[in-house]
């Protein structure tokens, strides 16, 4: 009885390890450093409140610790859609001003890889910018180090809350350099094929209600006039 | 007993490391997709929108017009040629498969603009722009403008067509959404 009792506490003991081992595997820091943000290419900016009590309108399956907004808005409870968030926000541009209304849908990815510290959200963008057009934005997201620095420490501590300063770039492809794709449907951005990156900073994440104070940007590298194509002679 | 608990560790290690790399945390739900392959080899699907009942939400400057009651639309007068709907997605055999949202600008280009971006959790998105003027008072053509995962490498284009209920009142009804995608060609 007593082997079978120590190998049992050895396979926790082992499964411990490997968990602390994903966990505190250094080489899964967030990069903070956009690949765009080194570029001479005119970019355009946006940012907005990712708090779900900032929204307009915010639902999901109704069991998550953030609660749809209003609370008359209808859940996503149907099973093809119950891993999925919806986000409509305001956005305002470099000097604060609102300058769009964003939607976003969020999926949890079957692509998501504790082992490679990848949490992986399918994410789109759907985007009015007033005067200027509209846009969408496809992307991978991986948020493990949100997950890692914000949530479980949250979750961990006796007060259920977390406060500090975590910022990371969440887009993690389909582009090389990790950058999500952005398609100009109309206006200005009408036929526009563009990199972006998407940051997220949180200074505030409660375990019982989710996100208190977390910005989002959206970054987008604009090509500039007659270098759109990469035809060679 | 030590051999045997240095034994478990090496189990629980191992154990752990596979169900980690073999198994995804995500689980995601996919419907079988409901594909029609014509003969010229576009690939047909149908999608449809019911209302009032699939409307997540309805965002419109016009005072009083957002839905469900207490969305709070923001009274910027830069968003007042603006209108943009959530719907849930229903496949042809009546089960929600997606999400949608639907923006019509009426200042955003000289023309009213009108785009559709289907989001599909299991599949991918579709991102389609609409021409600003319908085929007849009920039917609206599109191209594809965007997809993604699944989606990426396609092209083709989209219809949308109103079918209100008959011997109900205005507003009830089904938005029918038509996609005829296909591949691109491959150098053989």
């Amino acid at each position: 009885m007593k082997y079978v009792l120590s190998l049992i506490v050895g396979m926790l003991v082992g499964v411990g390890l490997v968990v602390a081992a994903v966990l505190a595997n250094p080489l899964a820091a967030p990069g903070t450093l956009s690949p765009l943000e080194v570029s001479s290419r005119p970019q355009l900016v946006l940012n907005y409140s990712l708090a779900p009590a900032d929204a307009i309108v915010y639902t999901n399956n109704g069991e998550m610790r953030s609660t749809p907004r209003p609370d008359t808005v209808q859940q996503l409870h149907e099973a093809g859609i119950s891993r999925t968030d919806v986000t409509v926000t305001t956005m305002s541009g470099g000097t604060g001003e609102t300058r769009a209304i964003g939607v976003k849908f969020a999926s949890l990815s079957q692509s998501t890889r504790l082992l490679r510290n990848e949490l992986m959200i399918d994410s789109v963008w759907h985007v009015y910018v007033s005067g200027g057009g509209t846009f969408i934005v496809g992307q991978r997201e991986n948020h493990f180090g949100y997950l890692r620095t914000v949530v479980l420490p949250a979750m961990w501590s006796a007060s259920k809350q977390w406060r500090g300063l975590w910022r990371g770039n969440v887009s993690s492809g389909p582009g090389l350099l990790g950058t999500g794709r952005f398609a100009g449907g109309s206006g200005e951005f009408a036929g526009l094929d563009a990199d972006v990156i998407e940051s997220h900073t949180v200074r505030a994440y409660s375990a019982e209600s989710g996100p208190v104070a977390r910005e989002g940007q959206l970054l987008v590298e604009l090509p500039v006039a007659g270098e759109a194509g990469d035809d060679l002679p | 007993m030590f051999k045997t608990f240095i034994a478990g560790i090496m189990l629980g290690v191992v154990g752990a490391v596979a169900a980690l790399y073999l198994f995804s945390a995500v689980d995601q739900h996919r419907e079988a997709s409901i594909i029609t392959v014509e003969p010229n080899g576009v690939n047909t699907e149908r999608f449809h929108v019911s209302l009032p009942a699939d409307r997540i939400a309805l965002g419109a400057s016009a005072a009083g017009r957002s839905l469900p009651p207490g969305v709070d639309w923001p009274a910027n007068p830069a968003f007042a040629g603006l209108n943009v709907e959530l719907f849930k997605l229903r496949n042809a055999h009546n089960t929600v498969v997606g999400v949608a949202s639907r923006i019509v600008a009426t200042d955003a280009a000289p023309e009213r603009v009108i785009e559709w971006l289907l989001h599909l959790p299991a599949r991918g998105s579709v991102y389609v722009t609409m021409e600003p003027v319908s085929v007849d008072d009920d039917r609206r053509r599109g191209l594809l403008r965007q997809g993604t995962r699944e989606f990426a490498t396609l092209s083709g284009g989209m219809t949308e067509r109103w079918i209100a209920a008959p011997g109900s009142g205005k507003g009830y009804g089904r938005i029918e959404l038509k996609t005829r995608f296909s591949g691109a060609s491959e150098v053989l």
